[in-house]
């Protein structure tokens, strides 16, 4: 009870200072005002970039192994020159996957070239043409948007059919439906039986939708595709994915002939290598960030610790009115206290605003949001740095004798 | 039992290497109700006397018993609560906070008690209407004539009911006319039962009470009761 009474009086005491002393009080929070916009900026800044990634990165299907000569992250020049004499991931391997896999939701194979796609007079130039089965859609996250996928017996068979990425779709057809039409893919023609939902591009570099999906027999016959092949297999559920890729892998090394003790001469391929290495970069980022604006505010903090300072010598004969009248130290250090963390969380609320302000143009370039809890983060650093910075000075005043206190002019 | 009983007190200060006797060896005891005047030249230790009794300070030697709590060596803390409780200060320039206004200063020995805050405004307002500033509430110090100023001190040096009221030459500030007016103020409060010490170097303000303490050297020269005829003799 007698100690909110305190800070109470505490607050309003610091309010009539701030009042008192307008001027000094605003370059005072000048240094908490800039260190509240890096932090808040610095986070909203790591968030989006996370955000961003994390968006990219779940195209690629959390649960989804890729088989493939090529690791995603390789980090050294020795281990590219290893992988690279590497052998082929070949048609009979994907069949032997294929048929001996029993942890797969859907296994489909990938092979891909590029070339030019037409329709009537209009032309994209370079479209990635996957040849596939009637599981990719699984395997890869797509989503028909009108007409169908594969079936079985199509790719099967090997027919001449194309489902269109988004991209492609609004590219060559404007004004009419691109279902039935035939299109030319490399000389190629190709009759369209769906079109895809749109899937963004992959980290800024290359679009998902700028693509076709063919049958993947067709691929090999038309374009004389020979090796190399992709082999993509949805676990059955996130839980079994390890379990489904140590099988993946005893599979494949069958297959390759690997000897026991050999290493594999294939990599499993998963969205969690992006995350793990790009994890590891964000966190220094993040740390670098810490660092930078924990800065900014230790300087703000000298700031206030140097004008509170000032304010207890002014005010020294307050200080021994109050303890006169009975104020224990701990009235007297609550209320200067109160009048630091009051300074910087003024600050601080002018730096919020400041950074919502700096938001609207971050956000042409990440998907940046003001959250609740960077408004929290914000509102307690400068609350803190107030409390910290203001703890020193307002000890001094607490620990004042009375009767000096009374004797200052 | 006296409400104040000070035994054998010394205080001393260093000064660099030099030790200073402000008090050298006082006893002097206080009963409830009394009206006593400290009176003494400038270094005779009427100041380390005052703030001994007003618990501001802690002697060096010897044994203050207030209220029957012994003082002399409590730490910084308790001090403060046996001032917040006991003692009404009343000081030579006033010792308002400049920034609040009457009743917020009159109110401030009650926040450091604790008391609620509706119960502490009326209990503040009363004060001031007994010393005759029912109309001058929200008026900061500034805005207030010396005599004013001094009687709102007064009251927040009455408002915690205190066992003892501590004035540091009360009228040290005030034109002649108007210090007559605080005299006759502590007199009236005097004549309610309050017990009352008054630290001075005017003879005159000093013939307001019913006993006179004279220091000289950090000692007690005399302590003699002050007669009634020679208090009628003060100009009114």
């Amino acid at each position: 009870m007698r100690v909110f009474s305190e800070i109470y009086e505490g607050l309003r005491i610091s309010l009539a200072a701030l009042r008192a002393n307008k001027m000094r009080s605003a370059l005072a929070t000048i240094g908490i005002v800039i260190g509240v916009v890096t932090v808040t900026l610095m986070n909203t800044a790591i968030n989006g970039i996370n955000e961003a990634f994390k968006q990219n990165i779940a195209a690629l299907g959390s649960d989804v192994l890729f088989v493939q000569r090529w690791p995603w992250m390789m980090n050294s020049h020795e281990e590219w020159v290893k992988v690279s004499r590497r052998k082929e991931v070949t048609w009979q391997q994907y069949e032997t996957v294929a048929r001996e896999m029993t942890l797969a939701k859907a296994i489909a194979p990938g092979a891909g070239v590029d070339r030019p796609v037409k329709y009537k007079n209009r032309q994209s130039n370079s479209v990635g043409i996957i040849g596939s089965n009637e599981q990719s859609d699984q395997t890869m996250s797509l989503t028909v948007r009108e007409g169908r996928y594969l079936t079985a017996a199509e790719s099967e068979g090997g027919r001449p059919i194309a489902v269109l990425g988004y991209q492609v779709a609004t590219n060559l057809f404007i004004g009419e439906s691109p279902l039935g039409k035939k299109i030319k893919a490399g000389g190629q023609t190709l009759e369209v039986v769906g079109v895809l939902e749109p899937k963004g591009t992959f980290l800024g570099e290359f679009s998902w939708d700028n693509r076709i999906v063919v049958p993947v027999r067709f691929l090999a016959n038309a374009y004389r595709f020979r090796n190399d092949y992709e082999i993509q297999v949805k676990a059955i559920s996130q839980e079994k994915l390890k379990e489904a890729e140590e099988e993946l892998r005893g599979i494949m090394r069958r297959a390759r002939r690997l000897r026991p003790g050999e290493a594999d001469d294939f990599a499993i391929n998963q969205q969690e290598m992006f995350l793990t290495t790009f994890n590891r970069v964000a966190g220094m980022i993040a740390a670098g960030g810490i660092f930078i604006t924990s800065l900014s505010l230790f300087v703000g903090g000298i700031g206030i610790m140097n004008i509170m300072f000032v304010s207890v010598a002014e005010r020294t004969r307050e200080i021994g009115i109050r303890k006169a009248i009975g104020a224990k130290r701990r009235a007297i250090l609550l209320q200067f206290l109160s009048e630091a963390a009051g300074i910087c969380l003024l600050g601080g609320l002018l730096g919020l605003g400041i950074a919502t302000g700096a938001m609207y143009g971050i956000r042409k370039f990440i998907p940046a949001t003001m959250s609740l809890n960077i408004i929290l983060i914000a509102i307690g650093v400068s609350v803190v740095t107030g409390l910290v910075s203001g703890f020193l000075p307002a000890w001094r005043a607490a620990r004042m004798n009375p009767v000096d206190a009374l004797r200052a002019e | 039992m006296s409400l104040i009983a000070l035994t054998n007190i010394a205080r001393r200060y260093q000064m660099g290497t030099e030790t200073i006797h402000a008090l050298r060896d006082v006893t002097l005891n206080i009963d409830r109700g009394e009206y006593v005047a400290i009176m003494g030249p400038s270094g005779s230790g009427k100041s380390t006397l005052m703030n001994l009794l007003g618990c501001l300070d802690s002697p060096t030697e010897g044994e203050f018993v207030l209220n029957g709590v012994k003082v002399s060596e409590m730490d910084d803390n308790d001090l403060a609560e046996v001032r917040n409780r006991e003692i009404g200060f009343v000081f030579q320039s006033f010792n308002l906070l400049p920034r609040s206004d009457a009743l917020h200063n009159v109110e401030l020995p009650l926040i450091y008690s604790g008391m609620p805050s509706d119960k502490r405004r009326e209990q503040a307002l009363g004060a001031l209407q007994n010393v005759g500033l029912g109309d001058r509430i929200h008026h900061r110090p500034n805005e207030m004539s010396g005599g004013q100023r001094q009687r709102v001190a007064i009251a927040r040096a009455l408002v915690n009911n205190p066992s003892i009221i501590l004035a540091d030459e009360p009228t040290g500030n005030l034109d002649s006319k108007t210090g007559e007016e605080i005299m006759a103020l502590f007199e009236a409060l005097s004549e309610k039962g309050n017990t009352i010490i008054v630290v001075t170097h005017e003879e005159d303000v000093a013939r307001h009470a019913r006993r006179i303490v004279r220091i000289r050297d950090g000692l007690i020269a005399s302590d003699e009761a002050v007669r009634k005829t020679e208090r009628e003799a003060v100009p009114a």
